[in-house]
Order: C-alpha cells, then sequence, then structure tokens
C-alpha cells in the first residue's frame, strides 16, 4: 500500500541525502540532523504534512549515535503518515526545534527533553513538562534503573 | 519521620506578579474542583480577563512507558486501559492492533466486528461523561444526571461481558477475553433505546437554553488552521469544520463497510464541541445498529500459536499445549524486530502507539500519542482572551484525562 504522495515526495526529495522505504503504509525518511529543519519544512508546504503528530526518542546504548529522534506528521489532505527519523550523539544530543513551524511541537519536545535529554536547539520554553523542577537524570534512557526513586516530598512512615 | 512544612515548588512558571502592571497572577489547580483531571493552570488576569495562561500537567506521571519496558506484549493490556479510563477498550483495541501490526496477524470476522461495535459502544461512554460533566460544571444538573444514568446502564452492561466496569482488560493479541455472554445483545439494544428517549431531553434541556448558549456559543474559538497548528484531533478539530476522521480517512477494523457520518462544527466553539459529541453519539448508535446485524460467527481468536493461549483442556493433556503456554506467559509473543505506529481514532483524537521490538516477548521501547498531552499543549489558545469563568466550559469541552495525558 504506497500513496502517490510518497513517490512525489521521494522524487522531490532526491537532492536531500536520505534514505527511504515503506513500513506499514508509512513512509520512512532517515535524514541527517542538519537537513532536519529544511525538509521539514518543505513537507509541510509542499506536500501538505501540516499536522506533527507525535515527538520521541529510541535510545540505543552502545551505539555512536545513540539517541533516534522520531517525529511522525500526518496530512489532513493526503490522509497519510509520514515519519522522520534523525540519529544524534550522546555527547551533543541537539536536534533543530520545529516550534517555528508547529505550535504543537511545543509540550511534544518538552515531553522528550523530559525523557531523553535531547536538546532543541531554537525552543524557548524546555522546563520539564511531565517530571518536576529538579529531577536528576533522564528516566527512558535505558541506564536509568526503574525502580530509582526521586520523592520530592519524603515518604511518610 | 516528620513532614517538612514547605516543600520544593515542582514547576516553574512562565510569568511572575508584578511582570506587567495590573496583571493578577492566579493559580487554578492541580486540585481544583473544576478541573477534573489533575492539571495546573496558572493564569495572568487582567480583571476577570484571561491575558496568558500556563499550562502544567504532569502530576499524574506514573512512567507508564518506562514500567512498559519489562514486561511482556500481552502484560501490558491492563496498563493501556488506564491510559483513558472513560473508554478503556479502544485502548486495548488500538494496542493490540499495533502489536498485530507489527506480528503480522490478521484477526478474525467476528473479532473485527466485536471490536468495532464495542469501540462505538465505548465512545458513547465517554462523549456521555464528557458532556455530563461540562454541562454539570454549568449547573446542569438534571442534565448530568439522565447522562450519568445512561453511562451507568454501558458501564454495567460491560461489566456483564468483561467482568469490570471502566478497567477492562478485554483485548487480547489476536483477539479477545471472551465472546459475548447470552442475551448481550438484546440488552445492548434496550439501552439505546432508553439512549435515545434520554439524549432527546438533552436536546430539550440544553441546545436552545438562553444560559447554556451564553456560556458556550463564541467561547473558546480556535480555527482550523490554528487548530491543525496546534495539534487538535477529534472533535475539537472536527467541531472548527475539518472533517478529519481516521475511522473515515484510513479505515481500520470494519469501519471501511459501515455507514456513517463525520459531523462537524461551524466555529469552533464550545457549543460546537458540544454539539460535534452529541452527534457523533447518534452516529455511534447507527453503527452499533449495523453491526449487530452485521455481526459473524465463528471463533474470536487467530489460530495462531505465536500469541493465543492453548485451550486450557489442552495444557492439561498435550506436552506440546502446555509449552505453548509456559513460553506465551514466561517469554510473551515473539514479535519480530521492527517498528510500527498504528493510529485509532479515540473519543478525544488520534490515539497512536509508537512501537519498536528487538524481537522477543517484551517491547524495546512503547510510546503513546496520546490527543490529551497534545491538546494540552494547545490549551492557552482556547482560554486567552476570555473571562475566567469561561476557563469551565473551555476546559469541560476538551475533555482532558489524566491518564493518558500524563501517562
Amino acid at each position: 500500500m504506497s500513496a502517490p504522495v510518497f513517490d512525489v515526495v521521494q522524487q522531490q526529495f532526491a537532492t536531500v541525502t536520505g534514505e527511504f522505504h515503506l513500513s506499514h503504509g508509512t513512509l520512512v525518511i532517515v535524514l541527517h540532523p542538519t537537513a532536519l529543519l529544511d525538509a521539514v519544512r518543505r513537507l509541510r508546504s509542499e506536500f501538505g504534512f501540516d499536522l506533527l503528530l507525535d515527538v520521541t526518542a529510541v535510545d540505543w546504548p552502545g551505539q555512536a549515535l545513540r539517541f533516534e529522534v522520531v517525529y511522525h506528521f500526518y496530512s489532513t489532505t493526503h490522509r497519510v503518515r509520514v515519519r522522520l527519523k534523525t540519529r544524534v550523539r550522546e555527547a551533543d544530543p541537539t536536534v533543530d526545534s520545529l516550534v517555528p513551524l508547529f505550535g504543537s511541537a511545543n509540550f511534544m519536545e518538552r515531553e522528550c527533553h523530559d525523557m531523553y535529554g535531547i536538546v532543541f536547539r531554537g525552543n524557548p520554553d524546555q522546563r520539564p513538562i511531565l517530571l518536576y523542577e529538579g529531577f536528576a537524570g533522564h528516566p527512558l534512557r535505558k541506564d536509568y534503573p526503574k525502580q530509582q526513586e526521586q520523592p520530592l516530598v519524603p515518604y511518610r512512615t | 519521620m516528620t513532614v517538612p512544612t514547605t516543600s520544593p515548588n515542582p514547576i516553574r512558571p512562565a510569568f511572575a506578579q508584578g511582570e506587567h502592571d495590573g496583571e493578577v497572577i492566579v493559580n487554578i489547580g492541580p486540585s481544583h474542583p473544576a478541573t477534573h483531571g489533575t492539571i495546573q493552570v496558572i493564569a495572568a488576569l487582567d480583571g476577570e480577563r484571561i491575558n496568558r495562561v500556563d499550562v502544567h500537567c504532569g502530576y499524574l506521571h506514573r512512567g507508564f512507558e518506562k514500567e512498559c519496558e519489562s514486561h511482556t506484549w500481552h502484560n501490558l493490556i491492563p496498563y493501556v486501559d488506564r491510559l483513558n479510563y472513560c473508554s478503556g477498550l479502544i485502548n486495548d483495541f488500538a494496542y493490540c492492533d499495533a502489536v498485530e501490526k507489527l506480528m503480522d496477524i490478521e484477526i478474525t470476522p467476528r473479532c473485527r466486528y466485536l471490536r468495532t461495535l464495542l469501540s462505538e459502544y465505548s465512545r458513547i461512554a465517554d462523549h456521555l461523561t464528557c458532556i455530563a460533566a461540562s454541562l454539570m460544571e454549568l449547573g446542569a444538573m438534571t442534565a448530568f444526571l439522565y447522562l450519568v444514568m445512561i453511562r451507568d446502564y454501558v458501564y454495567e452492561h460491560l461489566a456483564a461481558l468483561t467482568g469490570a466496569r471502566v478497567t477492562y482488560t478485554y483485548g487480547r493479541i489476536g483477539g479477545l477475553a471472551r465472546d459475548l455472554p447470552d442475551g448481550w445483545l438484546s440488552r445492548l439494544d434496550e439501552i439505546l433505546t432508553q439512549y435515545e428517549e434520554f439524549i432527546g431531553r438533552i436536546h430539550g434541556l440544553m441546545d436552545r437554553n438562553r444560559i447554556f448558549i451564553d456560556r458556550t456559543r463564541n467561547i473558546g474559538v480556535i480555527s482550523s488552521t490554528d487548530a491543525v497548528n496546534w495539534g487538535f484531533t477529534g472533535p475539537i478539530l472536527r467541531s472548527t469544520g475539518l472533517a478529519c476522521d481516521l475511522r473515515k480517512d484510513a479505515p481500520y477494523l470494519a469501519y471501511a463497510e459501515l455507514d456513517f457520518d463525520v459531523p462537524v462544527g461551524i466555529n469552533g466553539d464550545n457549543y460546537d464541541r458540544y454539539y460535534v459529541r452529541m452527534r457523533e453519539m447518534d452516529e455511534s448508535v447507527y453503527m452499533i445498529r449495523q453491526l449487530i446485524e452485521m455481526l459473524p460467527g465463528g471463533p474470536i481468536n487467530v489460530d495462531d500459536r505465536r500469541c493465543t493461549l492453548p485451550e486450557k483442556e489442552l495444557v492439561y493433556t498435550e506436552i506440546e499445549s502446555l509449552i505453548n503456554h509456559f513460553k506465551l506467559i514466561m517469554d510473551g509473543p515473539a514479535a519480530p524486530a521492527g517498528e510500527v505506529y498504528a493510529a485509532h481514532e479515540a473519543p478525544n483524537g488520534e490515539l497512536g502507539f509508537y512501537l519498536v521490538s528487538t524481537g522477543g516477548g517484551i517491547p524495546y521501547k512503547l510510546h503513546v500519542r496520546s490527543p490529551s498531552f497534545v491538546h494540552m499543549g494547545g490549551l492557552h489558545r482556547l482560554l486567552e482572551g476570555y473571562q475566567l469563568a469561561d476557563m469551565i466550559p473551555t476546559f469541560g469541552s476538551v475533555n482532558m484525562i489524566g491518564g493518558e495525558c500524563d501517562r
């Protein structure tokens, strides 16, 4: 199952260095972080992917590019989804923020920052959102122990 | 142990008292009678008018996604139930659908139709809760009691099927926990008839009610472009006039075979959101009636040893089935390595599950794209510029569910 818009996207993106494949009816684009903002801008304005659904990351400890930041976009005209992936190093987990393009990016990027410590360059608001001020570490990283507790208020015994 | 009298502030507000002349900063929540769901809104007021708001969620965060990384695919079903606790079945089915896509399983026809029927039934329960709560907050106690009465019929009816009122744990990877008990469909028909009678009374009580219209018309207005930019989906997006519904746009389960409309609003205000939900429930009833006619016989679980538990009888008498049972319980259903994003049209909007598997019975990563969380990111667009009291109907019409927002 391949939507016509996927072929158009693949042809038009020929200039961008990226990998393309189809996975369960979704076009997956793997990009270098530097190409991200431009690619998203083109996806939105030229191909109609106007709804940013989701921002998350996958932690692959031990790999040189440890974090894989994953974006999902939906087109309200073509009714299909695109998944955009980019890999960053642990020492500098920085990608460009999508806040200038999508309002909804703010909360999702803040969550991703909380959980994985990805830094979104250009997002002015990276306060904790699901966690609280002063929380140490990033709980969805694989090296954060599941049982580690950081109670804000001491437990009553 | 003595409890300290002061604890550190868990949040850092975006603005403080005294930044602008004449502005008063008011803190609402996280425990406030009008915020059904633990959410904190910090509002900068000019008189009674809201200038800016800063929305904080996370008070119900319980590490759902972290916890999911150490349990088998099957063991997560009770957890996903608790995301949107008004319509647990839709969470179940969306999650099972995602895992089934990953494992390349096609569910049986009876299961497909039953899941569609139960999804629509849950949608009715969810919308009833949302409308009832937001009407009650406006003082419409009779309407609240009528709606909640019907919702309770639905809950008890679902309890007869699943054994629980709210957290059903009814989906299974590749099927369902059990088939319908005797007489379930005839009781369903009775409830739908009662629903129609009482929803008629709600229309009579509310639709042209001067007080209700004054509180909801042209309050919390959002345009289609803004709604898309801020990630709104579901009834909120449709109330702006954009007919965006996954059941029509990317039909899953049995929706392609059903006849139904996608109700849309005009203004994108609170009244439209109320009316879109009311109309959606009518469409759900219409779909359920079609599904009762279409419901085929046959098994509810796929005959696939990778995910379906063998018959108990065989487990006790046959070594292969015993091992199969043991492996499924201890190791979990073996999903191939890969990633998948599957989304269902939940009552609040697009509920997506992004799964990453490295092979084996335990997910490597599970991420939930919950509509409520994204909606909270755009909530300030619905609140700013209106009166403080308008926050109540607006927040009610967004139907924020803490369980799926904070995960």
